[in-house]
């Protein structure tokens, strides 16, 4: 394979040094450089959706629609949902985090499959690509939702190359998924118990059965749409004997735990930080943990929540509420938990933390207007206008992409050896928390006060509430743009972060070495004591058992 | 395993297994992660194919009349062959799997081609059924006909109404709803078919490298791929156990 | 050691074991087509077809998947996605099911 380059003199190899050309990277089989590559994906698919999101937030600036035409603006707010549904939020810190530090964290060498693995990137970057050729080509207009019988029948377009892309990226995330239990099942170091594992540990296990469970579904309903337009079948038309209601269920069968998906992983980053910078071990560790699983589990019962003004029975509706309260409850076991840990922990206000608590701020207003949602009377009033975008824009961005920065942040240190001016990132995160409730906290009032969503222009009484939120979101757009600059500039500039710049706990600060070896660990580990031990400084969380003369493999590849 | 049991594990087994991936320490941790990665794969298939039996039993449901006349179109034996030429293939996959477990490689490539053989007629069957829906007018495109369905149960149509017998439909809704029957039994047994074509290249594949481990006379090869195929052509034959009933055989003869 | 190590720990049964279950799931596949040309109502027909494809999947699973021979984490993961197949066949059906029905006067 790719050449190797030999370091010579005192500079240990690393996972980054080993081997240095291109094909070294496009062909890793290492679970770091995955993450890496992954990084790189999402950050691009990104910003070409934040790109579409500054047009939808500049055309509504004036009541009018006249920076974009109706039809534009419909492939703007599609182009927006789809890539930063499922090529950012979906794989952003399961496949970027959760790829780099959770074989560190159980003591593993790698994951279980890392040709899967690589594998599963590709079929990332390949459905991105897709979609973006789809969005840019013509563009679609059915909203990320791909709504039949719109998307079936009517929507113009590239909606079959688009749904290609998105089908290719759920295997990804399948392949992923699987990928995360059978390492989490499988790859523990000897004493690594259940009850060991980071939190960040349980949440992916619990994020990566939503993915193997839910994706096939969305995914062969997806393919169906595609079939229906290439084949003019009729199964989600009416005029054919269909059901548009039918691609609706089995549309949100996975998309609302694809929500969890979402959210899940940011939690566990919220446990990690909130434990790291409190100097505690996380409160409730069990209930923490076991409340992951249950959010996945539920959180397959409740999709018909976004069915009940569309034709579902009324009875459905009912058992579907009741179940949506219902993920409420491990919801907030998690917060209240989260509050007691920092309550009685020694509190350092680093950069990962503020991002910590801008996560507990925003996904609690995100989660109780939640129930506003769910429950069925007020849901008639608020369904289809901007209160469920404000709503699930906290959840998705106030939550998902806080706890992501928070990752960022928190992990920047081990991956690239290099730490970032602290006083910039805070700046930063106070930027992202500002701008964001700027941006979307006048959206609760303007769907109360009944405005749609998916409009291109408005009546005058609602410009200043929306000139409002453009002007958030400018705010918002300098939070995110921030740390590209300093991140990047630390790569060069940044001081020599060390092996454990946090003095935090656990496997990959106390025993992986910064920047990580190409297998991670000398030897495998043994675990000798629970995560988040901070009450017993003196005592390792896990050590290397007597030098003995093991394998001498560790070089196929990078 | 306690923290002494691993002890003692590490590094042993290393040089004697030469297809110990990097990652494991051992091959039983291995074979046990290819295993339990195979099903999640399976599950993630039951619930790919669980989507579309979904949409057919709420179609059948809906418009059971309709679907049941459309199913009477589609021939018993056959259906029965089929079900019939899989069952036998999967004892097959099954001996084949045997066979590699006991690095036996001569009777596990018997057993591969056998498995191969049967997958094969299972195809050739499937291409005959489809050409007779082809003529027939029954392929769920813009050519589609409900003509032999209303001949095959010996309708009667009276000013563009079908008689159904329990109630009377519009031809043009009868021909709607009888054309999504088709529409699922071609995507349905149409990705079958196609999971039945990715096996048969895989155990192509396996056949070959069984060939080589014989003639080279192996003393232990790897036997998981093996079983992890097996795994998935068993998985196959089961969405046909429920295809076969449900689109051939529910259609109260 | 490896050769021993290796007939140790596989699942490989007895041919007879395998030949068995073939001749049972034949047997099966006789039942369920003489049952499909019995006269009897729908549901009925639904019920016993199904009845016998669940048995004939549970017989593959259970002796040429090994799943009788193998961990507890195999069952498991085996189960979970059938479990959830149920859970969608059941709340899709309870919405079709009761999409029809009149709301009781008073509610």
């Amino acid at each position: 394979m790719a050449t190797t380059t030999i370091h010579s003199g005192q500079e240990r190899v690393n996972y980054l040094n080993v081997r240095t050309s291109v094909a070294s990277w496009l062909l890793t089989l290492d679970h770091k450089r995955i993450g890496i590559l992954y990084l790189l994906g999402i950050t691009f698919f990104f910003f070409l959706g934040s790109l579409a999101a500054a047009a939808i937030r500049l055309e509504l600036s004036t009541p009018k629609g006249d920076l974009l035409s109706s039809d534009t603006y419909n492939k703007m707010f599609t182009i927006h949902g789809v890539l930063m549904i499922f090529f950012f939020l979906i794989p952003s810190i399961p496949a970027a985090f959760g790829n780099f530090v959770l074989p560190m964290m159980i003591g593993a060498r790698d994951v279980a499959f890392p040709r899967l693995n690589l594998l599963s990137w590709y079929f990332f970057m390949i459905g991105g690509v897709l979609a973006t050729i789809a969005l840019l080509k013509g563009g679609i207009d059915t909203g990320w939702t791909f709504y039949t019988p719109y998307s079936s029948a009517f929507a113009k377009g590239e909606v079959s190359l688009a749904i290609v892309g998105v089908f290719l990226v759920g295997f990804s995330s399948i392949f992923t998924g699987i990928n995360f239990l059978v390492t989490v099942h499988k790859m523990r170091a000897p004493g690594m118990t259940w009850f060991r594992l980071p939190l960040f540990v349980w949440a992916i296990y619990a994020t990566s059965l939503i993915q193997v469970l839910g994706t096939p579904v969305v995914a062969i309903t997806l393919l169906l749409v595609a079939v229906e337009r290439s084949l003019g079948i009729g199964i989600f038309d009416p005029n054919r004997g269909g059901d548009p209601i039918l691609f609706q269920h089995l549309f949100w069968f996975y998309s609302h735990p694809a929500v969890y998906i979402m959210i899940l992983p940011a939690m566990g980053v919220i446990s990690e930080v909130i434990a790291t910078f409190s100097r505690r071990r996380v409160f409730g560790y069990h209930f923490v943990a076991f409340s992951s699983l249950a959010i996945a589990i539920i959180g397959f019962l409740v999709w018909g929540h976004h069915m009940f003004s569309t034709g579902q029975s009324i009875y459905a509706g009912l058992v579907f509420s009741f179940l949506t309260f219902l993920v409420a409850i491990p919801s907030a076991i998690k917060t209240f938990n989260w509050m007691a840990t920092i309550w009685k922990g020694r509190v350092h206000w680093d950069a990962p933390m503020i991002y910590a608590l801008g996560f507990l701020g925003l996904f609690v207003i995100g989660g109780l207007t939640g129930l506003h949602l769910a429950s069925l009377a007020t849901n008639v009033h608020l369904t289809d206008t901007y209160f469920v975008v404000a709503h699930f824009h906290y959840v998705m961005v106030g939550g998902a992409i806080m706890g992501y920065l928070a990752a960022l942040h928190y992990w920047w240190p081990k991956m690239t050896g290099k730490m970032y001016p602290q006083s910039w990132a805070k700046l930063a995160a106070l930027l992202v928390f500002v701008g964001f409730n700027l941006t979307f906290f006048p959206q609760f009032i303007l769907g109360y006060m009944g405005m749609p969503r998916r409009y291109h222009s408005y009546p005058e009484e609602w410009w200043a509430l929306n000139l409002l939120s453009s002007a958030g979101a400018s705010v918002l757009a300098l939070g995110y743009l921030l740390p590209a600059i300093y991140l990047v500039w630390s790569l060069k500039y940044g001081t020599a972060a060390g092996k454990n710049p946090w003095g935090a706990r656990g496997l990959e600060w106390e025993l992986v070495d910064t920047l990580p070896s190409p297998h991670n660990f000398e030897r495998t580990p043994i675990v000798t004591r629970p995560a988040y031990d901070y009450a017993h400084p003196e005592e390792p969380t896990a050590i290397y058992p007597a030098p003995r003369p093991v394998f001498a493999g560790g070089g196929k590849d990078g | 395993m306690s923290v002494k049991e691993a002890e003692l594990h590490l590094g042993e087994a290393r040089h004697e297994v030469p297809h110990l991936g990097e990652q494991y320490e051992t091959i039983e941790q291995q074979n046990d992660a290819y295993t339990i990665g195979m099903w999640a794969f399976i599950v993630q298939e039951v619930l790919f194919f669980g989507g579309l039996f979904a949409s057919y039993a709420i179609y059948r449901f809906k418009y059971l009349y309709e679907f049941v006349a459309a199913h009477h179109t589609l021939s018993v034996p056959f259906g029965t062959l089929n079900t019939f030429v899989l069952l036998v293939s999967s004892y097959t996959m099954a001996r084949a799997v045997r066979a590699a477990m006991q690095q036996k490689h001569h009777k596990q490539l018997k057993y591969l081609l056998w498995t191969i053989f049967f997958a094969s007629i299972f195809m050739v069957n499937k291409y005959f059924e489809y050409s007779s829906k082809y003529h027939h007018n029954l392929i769920p495109n813009q050519s589609y006909s409900a003509e032999e369905v209303i001949h095959h149960n010996h309708l009667k149509v009276e000013n563009g109404m079908v008689d159904l017998g329990a109630r009377k439909v519009p031809l043009e809704e009868f021909e709607g709803r009888t054309k999504l029957f088709f529409s699922f039994y071609f995507i349905m047994t149409g990705l079958h078919g196609l999971h039945v074509l990715v096996g048969i290249i895989i155990l192509a594949i396996l056949a070959v490298r069984a060939g080589m481990d014989w003639k080279r006379k192996v003393p232990h090869a790897d036997y998981m791929p093996v079983e992890m195929t097996g795994l998935y052509w068993h998985f196959v034959d089961i969405v046909w156990i429920f295809l076969f009933p449900l689109l051939y055989l529910m259609g109260g003869q | 050691m490896a050769q021993h190590h290796h007939e140790e720990h596989t699942h490989a049964q007895p041919i007879s074991f395998y030949a068995k279950t073939l001749w049972v799931l034949m047997a099966l596949l006789v039942v369920t087509v003489w049952a499909g040309f019995q006269k009897m109502p729908d549901w009925l027909g639904i019920a016993v077809a199904l009845t016998i494809a669940v048995s004939k999947a549970t017989i593959v699973i259970l002796n040429f998947m090994h799943v009788k021979f193998s961990s507890k984490l195999a069952w498991l993961f085996a189960g979970a996605g059938f479990f959830w197949l149920l859970i969608m066949f059941a709340f899709a059906f309870a919405d079709y099911a009761s999409r029809h029905w009149e709301p009781e006067t008073g509610w």
